[in-house]
């Protein structure tokens, strides 16, 4: 049963996808099983980090390792290397495949590298307190199951497994909002979860209608045997809109984003960088590698209104992240405006666009990520996350301004940072093949750049203010925090090449799936030499 | 006219005949042996005889997988795949659902009134209740329960579909009205059953009369014969087949024949709602899928508006109405109806893959109902102040020193010492009163969860695996807008379960968000956890188990099922 490898794969001789998926599950399980902390002793806190802590740089080293097997060699980024397939639940047709192509690996890495940030980050957050310290442990076991969501979505080759993941992730992170989080934390959590599910169930009808139209069969749910379809026009086009809600609202886009805001407002900033780094990365993950592939007809019918919602998305993000007072809304208004970005490029339909966007998912989870993370250590400090709370920290706390203004200017894609890059080649791309939407798109910059700036001026200039004169700068932790994300920022904005040689490849492969002649690319040769 | 004794082959009819059997030793039991010796050996004989069961089912299964079933008693019963998958079910299903009414917990009592027959409130009932008198016609009540649904579902022609109907009903109505606390309730709720039972049965007799009339014959296999052959009656056809399936509708809860269950599974003792919930929807089922499948094929077209409608009201009403509901049993029962909806989708299917969706269905929404109902009747309630003196003396007595579990969580460890005192009333049934359950019981409430995320298909459960395969039944079956519809009303059901999830696990006992402050308060709950005497504690792990082994690795069931589902002619 095991034989029928698709084409385009490459088997594993060490089962890395699993061992990544495994690990972090481990771990969540040492820590639950830990004894409950007795006394007020410091002893029980401080094991519970390190082992979190333990666990989750070993992922990284796991993935680093992974990735290297796989790519290290100069493998075809287009084809899903470290293939893994076993049998699951045959009566359905469903396998257990999983395998990575250079983007669902650049994705794995940018996760698991969140993951110990955030375990670093959240060693304070909690208190330190006995019954605290209990409630840490069930934080940072949930942080592990959820890596190994985060993990195996990315990786999954098999449309009901990549379902079960999609959905099954949203258990975690309710409860990491729901338990750990702000004073409105409830109505956040269901919000959140009655949005993802809404979603999530009109898809799993998508995929069961999809399902039936496929070859059957043992591995029936395979994506490789539901790619390539000949579907009717109009099946085909509803159950594009089925998946296509589904991951919008994961995204979130432009109209289906209000759960956004309020859940990261409400989240604890560790949960809000895992959710909108790496999990509504799932949704524009799952337009680049299911949408597009297994409904391309649809795609290119669909193209025009979601290019003008991207676009949409873009500036209502940016206007309404100008108009917060609350940090963290701030923060998620952007990631809306960033994820309009992202879905305009994979809609543009050309290899540098949807290259770009595929970029861009790793550079948005760096740089939005670090914003959540520092805008946790101000509201550690302040214990308020409203911005006219603030004022003259940049005289107080300089390494904090300091970092705080080099990953606001990643967001705002500054040359020499990573996301500039993506943003560049998602323009560049759409320029191609949609001039007034690049047009458009490109005026949005200024925008960010107003956002950035100014938030960066009322929280951080000005004339210091009497009850924050003895605010502490970032402490060595929050340095370790704070300091891997510029230097991955910094090496993928001056030698993106590794990178864009994993995204290049997928990306040249989705489009000759959806079936769209690759626009001219005018820049494709002198890109490259300005990126390098 | 000359009666040919039918040629019986016991071995066939032994899944049925245990629980028969040790019903009917049972009753002797409870005339003869003397008052200390009747609990222990009810339960044991109860658990053995279903045991029995589940052991000769298994016994039977390779033969009627090999040879696809035989009739038993001239045609009466038939013993084939979907027979046996069902008695086992059911078996399983009512094992762990006596093993919960059979735990007396710490505070010494069962669910079930001390003397059925005494006038709530009255001396008589308090005296009874002194002596310590119990009712263990319990046991000998749910094994007739039991067999009745065993032969339900297993029915070859329309007269025993009817026995089998009042075998499994009559008992159900007794133990309905025995509940310990909150007795007018329960009695008020046995009537409602009793009742309305009542109609649908003679709605279901009168059906059976005039598809006779029509076929000329009880048996499915001539009935199913008739209906492509004969011509000219087409109208007594549907009216019987209307009524017919009216009867088993009322059984399964669906809208607009449900409107029996709320107040029945509030005011029945919390056990027997579990098993009410569970075992006696997977025998109805059970009975209609064999109706629609291998009776009625031929009329698919007359009976398909209704079923839709019926399929449609049932999911669109009982999440409505559920969404409302500040009593934890009727949300529990309302969601049962909007369940039935979802089963409903893959009966209607038609498809080949329907038998084997319905099926597993059945036992993974089973085994979620009886572990969840098993959990409320553990959460009870503690008098407060305001209890008269002299009813906190009488019931005081009964409370063991060690209500609170020896591993309550640490963070209520401050409990006042004197709560110990307080009486333990009955379960603690209104939403409000869940609150906080996840800081001071965490198992429990980790536990119960797991059976709400199962109601709500969430994957990696049962529920999800099975709601999947109901509605690739049915969207294989050509009834997609009927899938659509129940992925529209999971999403809508997830909201209440999802509302129980936040009043366990995100709130405090008082009603306000959790805040570090609030785990260290040292109020006093006035809700608690009665320790269990160990049977519901093993009954709920067991449907835990299931749940969770159900929704990772569903492959060996779904197997073994889809081998053998299919229906006797």
């Amino acid at each position: 049963m095991l034989t029928l490898t698709p084409a385009a794969t490459v088997p594993a001789d060490v089962p890395w996808l699993t061992l990544l998926l495994v690990w972090p599950l481990i771990g969540a399980a040492v820590l639950w099983a830990l004894p409950r902390p007795a006394g007020s002793t410091v002893a029980g806190p401080r094991r519970v980090r390190e082992i979190a802590l333990g666990f989750a740089l070993v992922e990284v080293v796991l993935a680093v390792v992974a990735g290297i097997t796989a790519f290290g060699s100069g493998a075809d980024a287009g084809s899903y290397q470290l293939y893994e397939i076993h049998r699951w639940i045959p009566q359905f047709g469903v396998s257990y495949a999983l395998g990575v192509d250079g983007v669902g690996m650049l994705l794995i890495g940018m996760a698991v590298v969140l993951v110990p940030l955030v375990v670093l980050a959240s060693w304070k957050e909690q208190g330190s307190q006995t019954a605290a310290s209990n409630r840490l442990r069930h934080y940072l076991a949930l942080v592990l199951v959820l890596t190994s969501f985060m993990v195996a979505v990315f990786a999954a080759r098999d449309l009901f497994l990549f379902y079960v993941l999609f959905e099954a992730m949203l258990i975690p992170v309710y409860f990491m909002i729901g338990a750990f989080g702000g004073p409105q934390r409830r109505y956040a959590a269901v919000k959140f979860l009655l949005f993802s599910l809404a979603g999530g169930l009109v898809m799993l009808v998508g995929v069961i209608v999809l399902y039936l139209h496929g070859p059957g069969g043992e591995q029936g749910f395979l994506i490789s045997n539901l790619t390539g379809l000949d579907l009717p026009t109009g099946t085909g086009r509803w159950l594009f809109l089925a998946f296509f809600l589904a991951f919008a609202i994961k995204a979130p886009m432009f109209p289906v984003h209000s759960w956004l805001p309020d859940a990261a407002e409400q989240a604890p900033a560790g949960t809000s960088t895992l959710l909108v780094g790496v999990l509504d990365k799932v949704g524009t993950f799952g337009m680049l590698t299911l949408c597009l592939p297994l409904f391309p007809e649809a795609s290119r019918w669909a193209a025009p209104v979601i290019i003008a919602l991207a676009l949409v998305s873009i500036f209502y993000g940016a206007l309404l992240a100008l108009g917060q007072q609350d940090l963290f809304r701030l923060v998620a208004y952007t990631s809306v405006s960033h994820f309009g970005f992202i879905v305009l490029g994979i809609f543009a339909f050309t290899s540098t666009s949807v290259g770009g966007s595929s970029f861009y998912m790793v550079n948005h989870g760096l740089s939005t990520g670090g914003l959540f993370l520092l805008v946790g250590f101000l509201v550690a400090r302040k214990g308020s996350a409203r911005i006219a709370d603030f004022g003259g920290l940049q005289k107080v706390t300089p390494v904090l301004a300091g970092t705080f203004l080099v990953i606001g200017l990643s967001a705002l894609s500054l040359p020499g940072l990573s996301t500039f890059v993506s943003e560049f080649l998602v323009i560049v791309g759409t320029f191609g093949s949609h001039r007034p939407a690049a047009i458009i798109a490109a005026v949005a910059v200024v925008l960010a750049a107003l956002y950035v700036l100014w938030t960066y001026q009322r929280v951080f200039t000005g004339p210091v203010r009497d009850e924050l004169a003895e605010t502490r700068d970032l402490s060595g932790r929050e340095r370790w925090v704070v300091g891997p994300l510029i230097a991955l920022m910094l090496v993928l904005g001056f030698y993106p090449a590794p990178a864009l040689h994993l995204v290049d490849e997928p990306a040249t492969a989705t489009i000759t799936q959806v079936g769209v002649a690759d626009a001219p690319d005018p820049v494709t040769a002198g890109d490259e030499g300005s990126e390098q | 006219m000359i009666f040919n004794a039918p040629d019986i082959a016991w071995a066939q009819l032994t899944p049925v005949l245990f629980p028969l059997g040790a019903a009917v030793i049972g009753v002797l039991v409870e005339a003869f042996a003397p008052r200390a010796a009747r609990r222990p050996t009810q339960l044991a004989l109860s658990l053995l005889a279903l045991l029995g069961s589940i052991v000769s089912v298994g016994l039977l299964w390779p033969d009627v997988r090999d040879t696809g079933g035989t009739e038993v008693l001239g045609g009466s019963m038939l013993v084939d795949g979907p027979t046996l998958v069902l008695q086992a079910v059911i078996a399983l299903l009512a094992l762990l659902a006596v093993l919960i009414a059979a735990d007396r917990t710490s505070t010494g009592e069962d669910a079930f009134a001390p003397q059925a027959a005494s006038v709530p409130g009255s001396g008589y009932e308090e005296s009874a209740r002194r002596a310590g008198l119990q009712q263990t016609e319990v046991f000998p009540l749910m094994l007739f329960a039991t067999g009745g649904m065993m032969i339900f579902p297993a029915t070859g022609d329309l007269l025993t579909l009817f026995v089998a109907l009042e075998v499994l009903s009559l008992p159900l109505y007794l133990l309905t009205g025995m509940a310990r606390r909150r007795r007018l309730l329960s009695q008020e709720a046995s009537m409602k059953y009793f009742l309305l039972g009542a109609f649908a049965s003679a709605l279901l007799l009168f059906g059976i009369v005039l598809l006779y009339g029509y076929s000329g014959s009880l048996r499915y296999s001539d009935i199913a014969a008739a209906v492509t052959t004969t011509t000219g009656m087409d109208g007594l056809l549907l009216v019987g087949a209307l009524l017919v399936l009216i009867g088993l509708l009322f059984k399964v809860g669906a809208v607009p024949f449900h409107s029996w269950t709320p107040d029945v599974y509030q005011g029945a003792p919390t056990p027997i709602t579990g098993f009410m919930a569970a075992c006696t929807k997977v025998a109805a089922f059970g009975a209609l899928l064999r109706v629609f499948y291998t009776v009625l094929p031929g009329m698919r077209w007359d009976l398909e508006p209704m079923m839709w409608t019926v399929a449609i009201a049932t999911m669109v009403v009982g999440t409505v109405i559920a969404l409302v509901q500040t009593d934890v049993k009727r949300v529990l029962a309302y969601s049962s109806i909007a369940h039935a909806g979802f089963v409903l989708t893959g009966v209607i299917a038609l498809a080949q893959s329907g038998i084997t969706a319905v099926l597993f269905y059945l036992l993974a929404y089973g085994a979620a109902t009886v572990g969840a109902f098993g959990i409320v009747s553990l959460v009870r309630e503690r008098a407060t102040a305001e209890v008269p003196e002299a009813a906190r003396a009488s019931l005081g007595v009964a409370v063991a020193a060690g209500v609170l579990p020896a591993g309550s969580d640490t963070t209520t460890g401050a409990d006042p010492v004197d709560d110990a005192d307080a009486p333990v009333l009955g379960e603690a049934t209104d939403l409000s009163q869940w609150a906080g359950l996840g800081r001071t019981h965490p198992v429990l409430a980790t536990t119960f969860a797991l059976f709400l995320l199962s109601f709500a298909g969430i994957p990696l459960t049962a529920g999800f695996t099975g709601k999947f395969a109901v509605f690739s039944a049915a969207v294989d079956g050509g009834a997609w807008p009927l899938a659509l519809i129940g992925v529209l009303a999971s999403a809508a059901a997830a909201f209440f379960y999802v509302r129980l999830i936040v009043l366990m696990f995100f709130t405090s006992p008082q009603g306000g968000p959790l805040s570090d402050a609030d785990a260290d308060a040292t109020t006093r709950p006035r809700t608690v956890v009665v320790v269990s005497q160990g049977y519901a504690v093993a009954a709920i792990a067991v449907c835990a188990v299931l749940t969770v082994l159900l929704g990772v690795l569903p492959g060996p069931v779904l197997d073994a099922i889809a081998e053998v589902a299919v229906f006797l002619p």
